[in-house]
């Protein structure tokens, strides 16, 4: 039978606080936080990151599928999964597939996850949910939604959640959308969706699921529902008959926000966090409908590694400035041109990316088999020994690292100035020239730890130009 | 292996003011900087019998110069090394002579890279390593690393550190004002330039040098035929080209606070030239201080400062225009921007005109030998040449 194996998730580093868009706006003031990705990051890159999560400790050959679950996609037409797949250096084998089209695709590749596995068509697969939503600027989903992403490795040995039942119901509404003209998501009327979609739909399908569970709601020890806010959270789990003290964890709405697609995933991680073997968890998404999962966790949840989690993202933030920076990042004005070379001129050559797409995307240099010195980029002659052509592939990605020199270029034209240029050294050798990604300029030190983390560079000419960069270790 | 010490000399050179140079157009000043050397070797074009043409952004092949001086269908030939540029095309030119397969060889570096509409140098697309493995950084950037490294590894703090800096560019600077070819011609203070707008951390705007248009050239021939010229040819003593195989970027071993190659570069020139205490024998030296930073790491590395000690020159003035060892003494790039290929013969304009005696308020005394060292692409990266002259055989 198919379960959970495994759990990650991933949370940007920065937070806006809703009381600062309010000031931006001039209206009334909101509690709580959200997230806000990067200018470097995206759906993609946050799915890599909660996937890396998931997967500490885990042999990546071992993974059979990567379904990646977005409404954020960076590409209308270009698989995000072979990318991802290819990122972690999944098998070349490895089933991939792009879930999209609602807030519902994140279950929906869990469902289908299951089902392979069941099958016996895959012994396990990593699903993948990652969103970064834009609400109109001064609107009400501009403060709820947030910038996240998680992880579950679904597979049928070392399961630390069973899933015992699973149900489905869909439902034609246009509540909340985005056509592909758009570039904000779009909402019915407040009263409407929230009566004739989320609360009907929800109650339907959860009370449907009980009865072909045949388990009532004491039977959970928690809930973990999608939910647009707090509010609409605790009204339906109220007229569900849960107990929105006990069954209910909701930390996300005031720390996160409502992250779409990951939304429901990263409520099931926030709940297994707290979670011990024997508790039932209720799983619930929505989006055009439901997908509803009765959910038992094993004795073999201790046994899940260090993970950052929820817990361990939520412990390591950074406030944005200002809300002009938020406008900045997800490039939402103009602002004036910089005076340096166009953007144009370092438009990536799609035959260079897809020759060196298997030493590039997984951070992969050489190893001289001769003298045994890591290097990168992939040395043919080995720099030490002059041994040609006696190598082995090493990939950089995972090693402990620190910088050894850096400067903050102010001149460079960049969406962040300034660009934190660094000299990166690998334990067990091997340098590395990068820039540094979510760091304070004012801490940056020599000799500091980083870690490596897959970001976006830039885009030009319809291509978003991903590698890596080195940041201050997280948590 | 032969060396090419007293094969060559310099019978001629000319170098138009550097600067933003609005109303001049590469073909102005290809044209002046030819025409001054040919006056000064006392030659007209017709007596070119090659010449090489030293440029990184103005074009392909040599046709940019040979069509503005009208070169008379002889072998003319573009030639490319990053910073080194200049020195590259006079290197040819001086190879070509000592060949014998000519007797009398232009070479000239020009730069016009006030035209492209933004600041900094321009940009092209480098098809040889377009892939993912891009970084951001502009030089500044990957020269105050190197800065970083020095303060690292010798224990200077920030503030230490800028102020060190900061007496190069107060230097060249001063030696700016008194060279009207000279792009800035402008003291600074100590001050101004630690306070200055932050350009690359630790770098601010006075530790970076200008961006200019500009253009040098040089008139060579044999040795042996250089009398015939002029009574004051300045004979070449070394030619030096060194690239490393892009180490620093790869190995931990580099330490980002020397120039590998400027180490490796000045000592083949300095055996060619049969020299044995650069500190004691160099009259003069033009360095590239395309940071305040290069310069600092390039006295250690061409062996004028001990390792890890130049601070102990800087403060007491070795390199000052009255000092034993005056370097930049035309005001450096640091005065005279870095239009790529013009530099490196720009910098031999000084120290031939040093060597003639004919510097002017900038004139060091009993000058013998001087020295140019450009130094091309990165720290841990780098093309540097380093050329050495004198004004006697022998």
């Amino acid at each position: 039978m198919a379960g959970i194996k495994s759990y990650g998730t991933y949370v940007p580093l920065y937070r806006l606080s809703r009381a600062e868009i309010a000031r931006a706006w001039g209206v009334a003031e909101m509690p709580g936080e959200r997230a806000v990705a990067n200018y470097d990051e995206d759906s993609l890159t946050m799915a890599v990151a909660a996937a890396r999560d998931c997967l500490k400790g885990i042999d990546t050959e071992s993974i059979e599928g990567l379904y990646f679950a977005s409404t954020t996609s960076p590409y209308k037409e270009k698989q995000s999964a072979a990318t991802i797949a290819t990122v972690l250096g999944l098998p070349r084998e490895a089933v991939t597939m792009d879930f999209s089209g609602s807030l519902r695709c994140g279950t929906n590749a869990i469902r289908a996850a299951i089902d392979a596995v069941n099958s016996g068509s895959a012994k396990s697969v990593l699903v993948c949910a990652s969103d970064v939503r834009l609400g109109y600027p001064a609107g009400g989903d501009e403060l709820a939604f947030g910038d996240g992403a998680a992880a579950l490795l679904i597979g049928d040995t070392e399961i630390i959640v069973e899933v015992e039942g699973s149900y489905t119901l869909h439902d034609e509404i246009q509540d909340v959308w985005r056509s592909d003209r758009d570039l904000f998501v779009r909402s019915g009327e407040d009263r409407f969706i929230r009566e004739k979609g989320y609360n009907r739909v929800v109650l339907e399908a959860v009370s449907a699921a009980l009865r072909e569970f045949k388990l009532s709601q004491k039977d959970f020890s928690k809930v973990a529902f999608y939910s647009p806010d707090s509010r609409q959270l605790s009204m339906v789990v109220r007229k569900l008959g849960f107990d929105s003290k006990t069954q209910v964890n909701d930390t996300l709405h005031s720390t996160v926000g409502n992250t779409g697609a990951a939304m429901t995933l990263m409520c099931l991680v926030a709940v297994m966090e707290e979670a011990q073997g024997g508790d039932r968890i209720l799983l619930t998404s929505y989006g055009n409908g439901c997908d509803v999962f009765s959910l038992k966790v094993t004795d073999e949840i201790e046994k899940v590694g260090d993970r950052r989690g929820i817990k361990g993202h939520l412990a390591s933030k950074r406030m944005l400035s200002s809300y002009n920076k938020y406008l900045r990042w997800r490039e939402l004005i103009d602002v004036q041109p910089p005076q340096r070379p166009p953007i144009e001129l370092r438009q990536p050559s799609p035959s260079a990316q897809w020759r060196e797409t298997q030493k590039e995307l997984r951070l992969c240099g050489t190893r001289c088999k001769k003298c045994g010195t890591p290097q990168y980029p992939p040395q043919r002659v080995c720099m030490t020994c002059r041994a040609k052509d006696e190598f082995e592939y090493y990939s950089f990605a995972d090693k402990a690292a620190k910088v050894f020199s850096f400067s903050h270029d102010y001149v460079m034209a960049t969406v962040d100035p300034p660009v934190t240029v660094t000299v990166v050294d690998f334990e067990g050798g091997g340098r590395i020239m990068c820039d540094m990604t979510d760091r304070d300029p004012e801490e940056t030190k020599v000799d500091m730890p980083v870690e490596m983390t897959f970001r976006r560079l830039y885009y030009v000419g319809g291509i978003y130009n991903y590698w890596w960069k080195c940041r201050p270790i997280r948590c | 292996m032969e060396s090419i010490k007293d094969k060559v000399a310099i019978v001629g050179m000319g170098c138009v003011k550097f600067g933003e140079n609005w109303d001049k157009s590469l073909d102005d000043m290809i044209i002046d900087a030819a025409y001054e050397a040919y006056e000064d070797a006392g030659i007209g074009p017709d007596d070119i019998q090659a010449a090489w043409f030293g440029t990184v952004w103005a074009g392909e092949t040599a046709q940019i110069m040979a069509a503005p001086l009208k070169l008379p269908y002889i072998p003319v030939t573009r030639v490319e090394n990053a910073c080194a540029t200049g020195s590259e095309a006079l290197r040819a030119a001086c190879y070509a002579v000592a060949a014998g397969v000519c007797d009398v060889a232009l070479a000239l570096g020009a730069e016009k890279l006030k035209d492209t509409g933004f600041s900094g140098l321009p940009q092209t697309r480098p098809i040889a390593t377009w892939s993912y493995r891009l970084t951001t950084q502009t030089p500044p950037a990957v020269f105050a690393m190197m800065a970083t490294g020095y303060f690292a590894k010798y224990g200077l703090s920030y503030k230490e550190g800028k102020k060190l800096l900061a007496q190069i560019a107060v230097k060249n600077h001063h030696n700016g004002t008194l060279n009207p070819r000279a792009h800035f011609q402008r003291e600074v203070t100590i001050e101004q330039v630690v306070n200055a707008p932050m350009i690359a951390y630790p770098l601010g705007l006075y530790d970076c040098c200008g961006v200019s248009d500009g253009a040098a050239a040089a008139i060579v021939t044999r040795a042996d035929m250089a009398k015939s010229f002029r009574a004051d040819p300045i004979y070449i003593k070394s030619l030096q080209i060194c690239q490393g195989p892009r180490e620093g970027f790869m190995n931990p071993n580099f330490d980002f606070a020397h120039v590998e190659e400027t180490c490796r570069g000045g000592a083949a020139a300095y055996a060619e030239a049969g020299i044995r205490n650069p500190r004691e024998e160099i009259s003069t030296a033009e360095v590239h201080d395309c940071f305040t930073i290069t310069e600092l790491t390039i006295m250690e590395d061409l062996q004028f400062s001990p390792r890890g000690r130049v601070k102990d020159d800087i403060e007491a003035g070795t390199f000052n225009l009255d000092g034993k060892l005056p370097v930049n003494t035309d005001g450096g790039l640091k005065s005279f921007g870095h239009p790529i290929g013009a530099s490196g013969l720009r910098m031999m304009y000084e120290v031939y005109k040093q060597l003639q005696g004919k510097a002017g308020p900038r004139q060091i005394k009993n000058p013998r030998l001087g020295l140019t060292h450009n130094q091309g692409g990165e720290p841990g990266a780098a093309t540097v040449s380093v050329v050495i002259v004198g004004n006697d055989l022998g």
